[in-house]
C-alpha cells in the first residue's frame, strides 16, 4: 500500500471501529438523552470514516470501496489504534474513550485543515467542528464523573488507568507519517501531543483526576497488531456482510 | 434538453427538494444547495451535507434528480455532486429558513461571530478556536430567553433539546456550527 493509503486508512478505522463501539449502546444507556448523544456522535464518526474511506477507494489499485474497506479486511488489516477498540465497559470508561479520542482528534483535525492534500483538508474543515463539539461534551462527563461522588471517582480514575495506555497509540509514527508530513500532507503526531496532554491536563484538574506519569503506550494498532477485543468485534460488524457478501436493498 | 429550461428554472426545481428530517425547509433553505449549473449537455448540482453522517444525503440526491427530471431534463444528463469544501455552517441558513423553523417550533441557530470580528468573538477554549453565537436562544413558542439546555444532541444530530423555564415547553434547538 501507499503509504496515503496506508495514512488515510488509519484514520478511517480510528473513526469506524469507534462507532461500532458507540453503536453497541444504542438503547443501553442510562437515560435517553444520552442514548441520543451516543447514537449522534457514532454516526458523526461513521460519517468521516466514509468521507476517509471514500477517499481511499481512489487511492487504491484494487478499487475496494468502502463496504469492502470496513466488511472485508480482517484483524490485521486494521489500522486503527488501540484506544478505540476497548471495550465500552461502564459509564465512566465509555466516557474516558471518548474524551482521550476527542482530545487528540480536535487538534489533529486543525492540523490537517491545512494540508497540501486537498481532499484531506475538506474532510478534516467539516470532521474538526464535530470533534469540538464531541469535545465539549466528554469533558464535561470526566469533571461531572471526577469530580462527582467517590464511587464515580473511583469509576473515572480506574478507566484512566486502565485507557491511558492504549492513548498512547494515537501517537504511533513511522515513516507514513514522517514521510508524508515531510512533503505536508499528513500531521506529525508529535505536533498534536502538546496539545492533547495540555487537553487532559486542563480537564483532569477540574476532575480531580491525576495525569498518569508511566509513559508506557502500547503501541501496534497502526501496523495491524491489536490487542483481542478487535477480533471479537469484528465478527459481529461484518457477519450480516460476509453471509450476504455484496447484498443490497 | 429543451432550450425553455433556463438557469433559473433549473434552480428553482432543484430548490423545492424538502429536507428529508426538517421538511418545512427546503434544501436551499438550509444552504445544502450550493449550486446548479449545466456543464455541456449535462446540470450538474451540487450539494453539501450538514454533519459529516449525515444520513439524509442520499435522499437528497434522489430527490433532487427527480425535480430535475420534472423540469424537463432527462435523467442521465443530471449528475449530483457532493462537496465537502467550504464546510457547512448554520450561517448559509437562509432568512426564509430561519422563520420556517420557528415557525416549526424549532429554535433556528444564533449566527456565529466573525472570526476576525471584535474582541472576545472567538474564544480559544480547551475546544480549540471557536466562533462564538451572538445573542441568546429564546422559546419557539413563548420568546422567553430563561431556557436551558437539557440534551446536547437531540432528535437529528444538527439539533440539540431545551427546555423553556418560562412555558415549561421543551423545543429544540438547532445548534451552531
Amino acid at each position: 500500500m501507499s503509504p496515503l493509503l496506508t495514512y488515510v486508512l488509519r484514520h478511517a478505522d480510528d473513526n469506524l471501529i469507534v462507532a461500532q463501539r458507540l453503536g453497541e449502546l444504542i438503547a443501553s444507556m442510562p437515560d435517553l438523552e444520552e442514548d441520543i448523544a451516543v447514537a449522534n456522535v457514532g454516526l458523526d464518526h461513521l460519517g468521516q470514516a466514509r468521507h476517509f474511506y471514500d477517499y481511499a477507494s481512489e487511492l487504491d489499485p484494487d478499487s475496494r470501496d468502502e463496504d469492502q474497506f470496513a466488511m472485508e479486511r480482517s484483524e490485521r488489516e486494521f489500522l486503527n489504534a488501540t484506544l478505540v477498540e476497548q471495550p465500552n465497559g461502564d459509564f465512566a470508561q465509555t466516557q474516558m474513550r471518548q474524551f482521550l479520542l476527542d482530545a487528540y482528534q480536535v487538534p489533529l483535525y486543525e492540523a490537517m485543515t491545512a494540508s497540501d492534500d486537498a481532499r484531506l483538508a475538506a474532510i478534516s474543515a467539516k470532521a474538526v467542528k464535530e470533534a469540538r463539539y464531541h469535545l465539549e461534551r466528554s469533558s464535561a462527563w470526566v469533571v461531572r464523573l471526577g469530580a462527582g461522588t467517590p464511587v464515580s471517582h473511583e469509576k473515572i480514575s480506574q478507566a484512566v488507568e486502565y485507557l491511558w495506555p492504549y492513548a498512547g497509540d494515537l501517537f504511533y509514527a513511522d515513516d507514513v507519517e514522517e514521510g508524508l508530513a515531510a512533503s505536508g500532507v499528513a500531521v506529525d503526531p508529535a505536533t498534536v501531543r502538546p496539545t492533547f496532554d495540555a487537553t487532559v491536563a486542563d480537564v483532569f484538574a477540574s476532575a480531580n483526576l491525576s495525569v498518569p506519569d508511566d509513559p508506557y503506550a502500547r503501541m501496534g494498532g497502526r501496523t495491524g497488531f491489536h490487542t483481542e477485543h478487535l477480533g471479537h468485534l469484528l465478527p459481529e460488524m461484518q457477519s450480516l456482510y460476509r453471509a450476504h457478501p455484496g447484498a443490497t436493498w | 434538453m429543451p432550450e425553455i429550461v433556463t438557469d433559473e428554472v433549473l434552480w428553482a426545481a432543484a430548490a423545492t427538494v424538502p429536507d428529508p428530517e426538517m421538511p418545512p425547509l427546503t434544501i436551499a433553505d438550509l444552504g445544502i444547495l450550493r449550486s446548479v449549473e449545466r456543464r455541456g449537455d449535462s446540470v450538474v448540482v451540487t450539494i453539501t451535507p450538514t454533519y459529516s453522517g449525515c444520513p439524509a444525503v442520499d435522499m437528497i440526491e434522489s430527490g433532487v434528480i427527480d425535480a430535475v427530471v420534472d423540469a424537463g431534463v432527462a435523467v442521465d444528463r443530471i449528475r449530483v455532486e457532493r462537496v465537502l469544501a467550504p464546510a457547512w455552517t448554520t450561517d448559509w441558513i437562509t432568512d426564509d429558513g430561519r422563520r420556517k423553523l420557528a415557525e416549526s417550533g424549532i429554535s433556528p441557530p444564533r449566527t456565529l461571530a466573525d472570526a476576525s470580528g471584535q474582541p472576545g468573538s472567538v474564544s480559544v477554549t480547551l475546544s480549540g478556536r471557536r466562533r462564538q453565537p451572538i445573542g441568546d436562544i429564546s422559546c419557539p413558542q413563548c420568546g422567553s430567553k430563561t431556557v436551558t439546555e437539557l440534551s446536547r444532541f437531540s432528535s437529528t444530530a444538527c439539533k440539540s433539546l431545551y427546555r423553556c423555564e418560562s412555558c415549561r415547553e421543551p423545543f429544540d434547538h438547532v445548534k451552531e456550527l
